[in-house]
């Protein structure tokens, strides 16, 4: 956490009476692979358009790479490498000529350029019999293996991907999402992706914002996410037993006088206890010695997809009520 | 400005492999480069090539007929006379290009910003470092550029083939004339494709821009004249209750109002340039008449008499275009 990379200061845009980004801040190191996760229509994107000064701030400023975005934009440009949501290229020309172009706007030497292209899709994983090929005969997948190509060309320091792993298959976005992780370890690059699909997401950032109708409601690493949610909330644990209970239980009765236990709810084959704090091995060795037969023991954990649904779930309530 | 500049240069310095291309002539270049590629634009090179092949083998055929009966040899315009002569099997190539000049503009620029959008590549390109206006600006260069060079080696070829076959060397007024002639075309070509470029970027479909601007088009062509007539039907007063010089007022005003359609004002400009002897582009009375000498007006005069309609389309395709550039401007890119 030496360099902040990214620097958002009450950033806001109004969309007429709608406000898209509300007072958002956020700073990002350098190094960093930071997700912003949001449902449709959060704002994420226009966030990443005020980012590159694509798109004007209502008010508050956006500094990437120690420039401001808005009254910079080009100095920013050089430094970042933007993949657009639906990437798209020029059909009537193919995929290297595509990157070419690219690479000539920014700047690189003719001598070097399709040197430079090559590289980058060998980078990405297109080999050499794609280099010739029509970008309008590329797949989904292939587009946005180019789009990276695009991105890295430039050699960028910053990354800004939105939405990156849309429309692309499960083993597709395993491979896709490794390729940044790891051009982010490799080459020290900062990475800024946008998703609303939580489960890419963890795979490969070490950071989180959770972004809903312009406000960024949580920041963290999924670890002190999930703690925070959880502070509030009780522990659950299913326990299954062999032979099922008599009611009513008289040693489950016993089992709710443990010191953090809440409440205890028998059913057939399944204990549900609800406890304070964690408690689990006490439970288990409770139930071990009056002697029932323990076949599974399941603790309730709290995924991104709890916390999400739970932030998500709660602004909605919100807007509801309003 | 600036920018325009240092692209020529680089342009013109590409050799060397260690420079840096700027991005405005690469962005230029990609554009020539899609153009040339294209079945759109072969298929209109191909539309203007024949129709000049075809009114110039209608004009030399009858070339003999028409010097014959010139006597003074300061009036001779060998060359004008082949752009504008016809034996009214064909149409002369200038009046030709008052209605294919445009579908020329219109074919190069119907698309250009909104399939940017549709294919995605709007985004991406402008997160490169480039300014937004070099985007607007190359596609507006790039047509323009094609244009001029097409027209440009269709008049050079005409005038060695002339010189090959004739043998009468050209005078240089009339290549002054002809390149005017050129330029002209140059420029109302330049006001359909601006126009054009301006539906691109209001309209999001392409094939919305497409046919809106055909259907000025053909307004312009067709029924901007019938509509015209039908107004000044209606309010004209019998006409044989008229003075002279009532009719020659009513006259005045209508073909003004003609004139705001800008193939009139091409073809009145074109007209003039090409055939040194048009003296008027209304009618004359006998007085106005009187005294005037009877020879073909100079190359100055006569760029005298069309100044209204060249700057009046120029002034129009300039407006145009920065009625594009301040839309596009302030576009949000996402939408």
């Amino acid at each position: 956490m030496d360099r902040s990379v990214i620097e958002l200061r009450n950033l806001t845009k109004c969309y007429g009476s709608l406000k898209a980004v509300d007072d958002l801040n956020l700073t990002i190191a350098k190094g960093e692979v930071f997700g912003l996760l949001g449902p449709n229509g959060a704002g994420k994107t226009t966030t990443l358009l005020m980012m590159l000064g694509l798109s004007e701030p209502t008010s508050g400023t956006a500094c990437v790479c120690g420039y401001n975005a808005t009254r910079n934009p080009i100095a920013v440009k050089r430094k970042v490498g933007y993949m657009p949501d639906s990437v798209g290229f020029y059909d009537n020309m193919t995929a290297l000529e595509n990157l070419i172009y690219i690479g000539e706007l920014n700047g690189i030497p003719r001598a070097q350029v399709n040197q430079r292209a090559r590289e980058a899709m060998e980078l990405v994983g297109l080999g050499e019999e794609n280099l010739h090929k029509l970008t309008s005969k590329y797949s989904r997948g292939m587009k946005q293996r180019l789009g990276l190509a695009d991105v890295l060309i430039k050699q960028p320091e910053v990354i800004i991907l939105d939405e990156p792993t849309l429309g692309i298959d499960p083993s597709g976005v395993r491979e896709f999402l490794a390729l940044i992780r790891q051009l982010s370890r490799q080459q020290g690059l900062t990475v800024l992706l946008s998703s609303h699909h939580l489960h890419h997401v963890q795979q490969v950032c070490d950071r989180v914002g959770i972004f809903v109708s312009g406000k960024l409601l949580a920041e963290g690493d999924i670890d002190s996410l999930s703690r925070r949610l959880s502070a509030g909330k009780s522990y659950e644990v299913h326990i299954t037993l062999r032979n099922g209970v008599d009611m009513p239980w008289k040693d489950g009765q016993e089992l709710a006088q443990l010191s953090s236990v809440e409440q205890v709810t028998p059913e057939g084959h399944t204990v549900q206890v609800t406890c304070s704090s964690e408690v689990t091995p006490e439970i288990v060795r409770f139930l071990v010695s009056k002697g029932y037969d323990i076949t599974g023991v399941h603790q309730k954990a709290y995924s991104l997809d709890d916390i999400y649904q739970n932030y998500f779930a709660n602004t909605l309530k919100e807007n509801t009520t309003k | 400005m600036n920018a325009l500049v240092t692209s020529l240069k680089n342009t013109f310095y590409s050799g060397q492999s260690e420079e840096q291309p700027h991005p405005f002539a690469v962005m230029v270049h990609k554009e020539i480069a899609g153009h040339i590629r294209s079945w759109r634009f072969m298929v209109l090179l191909l539309l203007i090539a024949f129709t000049f092949l075809g009114t110039l083998y209608v004009s030399l055929s009858n070339i003999r007929t028409a010097i014959s009966s010139i006597n003074d040899s300061r009036s001779l315009f060998l060359y004008l006379k082949l752009l504008t002569i016809t034996d009214n099997t064909l149409p002369p190539f200038h009046v030709f290009l008052s209605f294919l000049g445009p579908l020329l503009g219109i074919g190069l620029g119907f698309d250009a910003l909104n399939s940017e959008q549709q294919n995605g590549t709007l985004p991406r390109i402008m997160a490169q470092p480039v300014y937004r206006d070099h985007l607007l600006l190359s596609k507006f260069t790039a047509a323009i550029t094609l244009v001029g060079v097409l027209f440009l080696s269709l008049a050079l070829l005409m005038i060695g083939s002339c010189i090959w076959i004739t043998g009468v060397m050209i005078e240089p007024e009339e290549l002054l004339r002809i390149i005017s002639f050129i330029l002209l075309c140059i420029v109302y070509v330049s006001f359909w494709l601006a126009l054009s470029i301006l539906l691109s970027i209001i309209f999001r479909q392409v094939a919305t821009s497409a046919l809106t601007a055909i259907g000025l088009w053909l307004f312009f062509t067709v029924f901007y004249q019938i509509v015209v007539q039908l107004v000044v039907k209606a309010f004209l007063p019998r006409t044989a209750s008229l003075f002279e010089n009532e009719v020659a007022r009513y006259n005045e005003t209508i073909l003004n109002l003609l004139r705001l359609a800008p193939s009139q004002m091409f073809t009145d400009a074109t007209t003039t340039l090409l055939m040194p002897s048009v003296r008027s582009l209304g009618p004359l009375s006998m007085e106005q008449m009187a005294g005037a000498v009877a020879a073909p007006l100079s190359y100055r005069d006569s760029l005298m008499m069309v100044w209204p309609q060249v700057s009046g389309l120029t002034s129009a395709t300039v407006a145009v275009f920065a009625l594009a550039y301040y839309l596009f401007m302030r576009r949000e890119i996402r939408t």
